[in-house]
């Protein structure tokens, strides 16, 4: 590789971001190598990209190199009885617990899409439903390789070069490339959960049952109406979820079973669901969400049932490309962490002022948490509220005000934010919220793995580059 | 030693958007009008000339006047066709990504009654014509794949009608017409947008010497327009707007009269 070639047009998986890049494949450690000789000829940037899920510009490089590692996608060894299992970082989670459940695994921490692939989700430091009970996805590293843009290997643990392994997980990409990744995998003992669902009337009772709920559950999570004003603001349904015991599952070698696990690809058995987006398209606006999301509270059932992991976990993937469904403008995803002291009169006044402007959010997704360890932290021990919202040519200097006034309500709070997800945070906000030791011990170890500036993301020049030098 | 890239201002965000445009010909006239327009609009440019002084200073005053970064010289002819791929992606790498292409140069070598130069015939067409080519072809190449962008080709309303005063100049816009309309016919159904503009006299270095040039307007005056033209997605814009009713008078002139005709 001595020339860059051509540029390929990328975007964010919102489709509210485009930015050439020269695109790069490389399939083993040598030729990320070579990446970053190339960067050093040509004065590029180079950005790690998986799968390409990050709402915002975090595998974004406009006019620099991208390292695409979804070619790396080899499991390097797995071992059944312990569960111990190492990946190159382009390996996804679907092709992860395809490999593990039949064999009695699932992965410890997964996002609600398993396309992600475990180099992205380790950048990022992802968490799942079992936050508050598992951490994030770094809690469940063993051990890392990966090459610096010095041109040093390195291996870290949690022992092993432990500030390197707290910076780099969650380190969005930007201090070395992961080469391969060791995780210690979850026992189960059927394909199935035990899943409860039932509904609550508004944020206060919501925020209540989660923390209720969680300590008593393996995973939780809620649904938020964000179109509910008045008594039902906050309004929702939750649903918890359990391992099913040994012995529970008579027919546990079936449902283990990767067929048993795969969600349909039809819709009512005839629709493709791959063009279901097309005839959501045109009911993406305020007021059929708002009928949706009503219908949608109104017709919850208290009820029980057992599910497929999959089937639980991977709510993102039932209907692919949904996120086209909110046109041409794409969408933004807002996710603050509060703490639970905080949460309930925040995300009131937050959601009240979404609705009054006219800029309603059409999802909400809440979850709970714990806090963590590592450097780049989003965690809190507290609860986390996602929020979607359609961008348009229309609405484009409302939300942006909007979301100005999120963050000075949150950060006031005392709350966080996530690199995977919001795309406005503006550099003093993460300054405010990861603090100026963090940010300062972050931009050290910048200079000691890449004193070149070589690893570059849009996201990083765009947060980073302006505070803690 | 790793070389060091041009500091922009980070790209922008989904609520924020940068918008990233190449202007070939950009040192004076209508070119340097548009630049000014499209940096107060937001817009982060890489503006191209031959004239490095020229470009340097209208570099700086944008720059100044936005209090960032706003527009990175490229010093550029025309007619290097062969320099062109490289230098698409050495803008498209410095400025971070690319939304706007605009076509502006054009260079008119008006010959007497009774002259006949081939070398005249050929920098003209050189310039107007087979530079565009040169850069609509990797341009194209970039929005088609990418399904979105927009083009803009300044061409001429002298592009309508051969004249007696300047056959290249009336072929070469002609021709450039031509081309975009094809452009546009191609590019359309990939999302990206291709502007033809038609200037009449614009009062610039082109028309110094023309006595009396009708319905002239300032270069100003045709940037607003131009770039009011490229927000509404329109694909042939005349400019001055009354040129589109003399043209239609024009266009219908019937040989037999226009052949006699000294204008």
């Amino acid at each position: 590789m001595t020339k860059p070639g051509n540029f390929t047009p990328l975007e964010n998986f919102g489709h509210s971001l485009r930015a050439p890049a020269y695109v790069q494949h490389p399939d083993s450690e040598e030729e990320i190598g070579s990446a970053f000789q190339l960067a050093r000829q040509t004065g590029l940037t180079v950005t790690a990209r998986g799968a390409g899920r990050s709402y915002n510009d975090a595998a974004l490089n406009g006019g620099g190199i991208v390292l695409d590692l979804s070619g790396m996608d080899r499991i390097l060894s797995w071992d059944a009885q312990s569960g111990l299992v190492t990946v190159q970082p382009g390996v996804t989670l679907r092709q992860l617990w395809q490999r593990c459940l039949p064999d009695g695994w699932w992965p410890p921490v997964v996002s609600g899409t398993m396309t992600t692939t475990l180099g992205g989700c380790l950048g990022m430091n992802i968490h799942g439903k079992n936050n508050f009970r598992k951490g994030t996805i770094g809690e469940h590293v063993v051990e890392f390789t990966a090459l610096l843009p010095t041109g040093a290997q390195v291996t870290c643990s949690p022992r092993k070069n432990g500030d390197l392994f707290r910076a780099m997980i969650g380190g969005l990409g930007m201090l070395g490339i992961f080469t391969s990744i060791t995780l210690q995998l979850h026992r189960v003992h059927s394909g199935l959960l035990d899943v409860r669902a039932w509904r609550v009337p508004n944020l206060e009772v919501h925020l209540e049952q989660i923390l209720k709920a969680a300590p008593e559950h393996d995973y939780t999570v809620g649904w938020l109406d964000p179109t509910a004003g008045g008594r039902g603001l906050g309004r929702g349904q939750l649903h918890t979820a359990d391992y099913v015991g040994p012995g529970e599952d008579p027919q546990a070698k079936k449902t283990l079973q990767v067929e048993y696990q795969t969600l349909p690809d039809k819709f009512f058995g005839i629709v493709p669901k791959s063009v279901l987006h097309h005839f959501m398209a045109p009911f993406s606006n305020n007021l059929a969400w708002t009928l949706v999301d009503t219908l949608k509270y109104h017709a919850g059932r208290n009820r029980s049932y057992r599910q497929a992991h999959a089937a639980f976990h991977f709510l993102l993937d039932y209907i692919p490309n949904w996120e086209r469904a909110y046109g041409r403008g794409g969408l933004v995803q807002y996710q603050s962490f509060l703490p639970q002291e905080t949460a309930q009169e925040a995300w009131s006044e937050m959601l009240r002022l979404s609705l009054r402007r006219g800029v309603p959010s059409y999802l909400g997704v809440t979850k709970r948490h714990r806090p963590d360890a590592f450097l780049l932290s989003h965690a809190v021990d507290g609860f986390s509220l996602a929020l979607d919202f359609k961008v348009t040519d229309a609405n484009r200097g409302r939300l942006s005000a909007l979301l100005q006034d999120f963050d000075r309500i949150v950060l006031d709070a005392g709350g966080r934010f996530y690199f995977a997800k919001n795309s406005e945070t503006s550099p003093d906000s993460a300054l405010r919220f990861l603090g100026p030791e963090a940010v300062r011990k972050f931009k050290a170890l910048k200079k000691r793995c890449d004193p070149d500036l070589m690893l570059e993301s849009d996201l990083y020049r765009r947060v980073f580059s302006a505070i803690g030098s | 030693m790793r070389k060091k890239r041009p500091v922009l201002p980070p790209r922008g965000t989904p609520l924020h958007p940068r918008r990233y445009a190449i202007l070939v010909g950009a040192s004076s006239g209508i070119g340097a009008a548009l630049a000014r327009q499209l940096a107060v609009e937001g817009y982060t440019l890489a503006l191209l000339s031959r004239r490095e002084e020229l470009l340097a200073s209208l570099c700086a005053e944008i720059n100044a006047q936005a209090g960032e970064v706003r527009a990175l010289p490229y010093v550029h002819d025309a007619t290097a066709f062969a320099s062109v791929p490289d230098l698409l992606r050495r803008i498209v790498s410095e400025l971070g990504g690319l939304d706007l292409f605009i076509y502006n140069a054009g260079i008119s070598l008006p010959s007497g009654l009774h002259h006949y130069e081939f070398e005249k015939d050929l920098q003209v067409t050189r310039v107007n014509y087979l530079g565009a080519l040169a850069w609509l072809n990797p341009v194209a190449a970039l929005f088609d794949q990418a399904r979105a962008g927009q083009i803009v080709g300044i061409s001429s309303v002298a592009g309508e009608r051969g004249r007696v005063g300047n056959p290249a100049y009336n072929a070469s816009k002609a021709a450039l017409t031509c081309y975009l309309e094809a452009l546009r016919n191609r590019l359309t159904r990939r999302g990206v947008h291709v502007l033809t503009v038609k200037p009449g006299y614009v009062l610039t270095e082109m028309t110094a010497g023309v006595k009396n040039p009708l319905f002239a307007i300032s270069p100003e005056k045709a940037a607003a327009s131009i770039s009011a033209a490229i927000r509404r997605r329109r694909q042939n814009v005349y400019i001055a707007p009354v040129w589109g009713l003399v043209m239609f008078v024009v266009r219908n002139i019937p040989s037999i009269l226009f052949r006699r005709m000294s204008f």
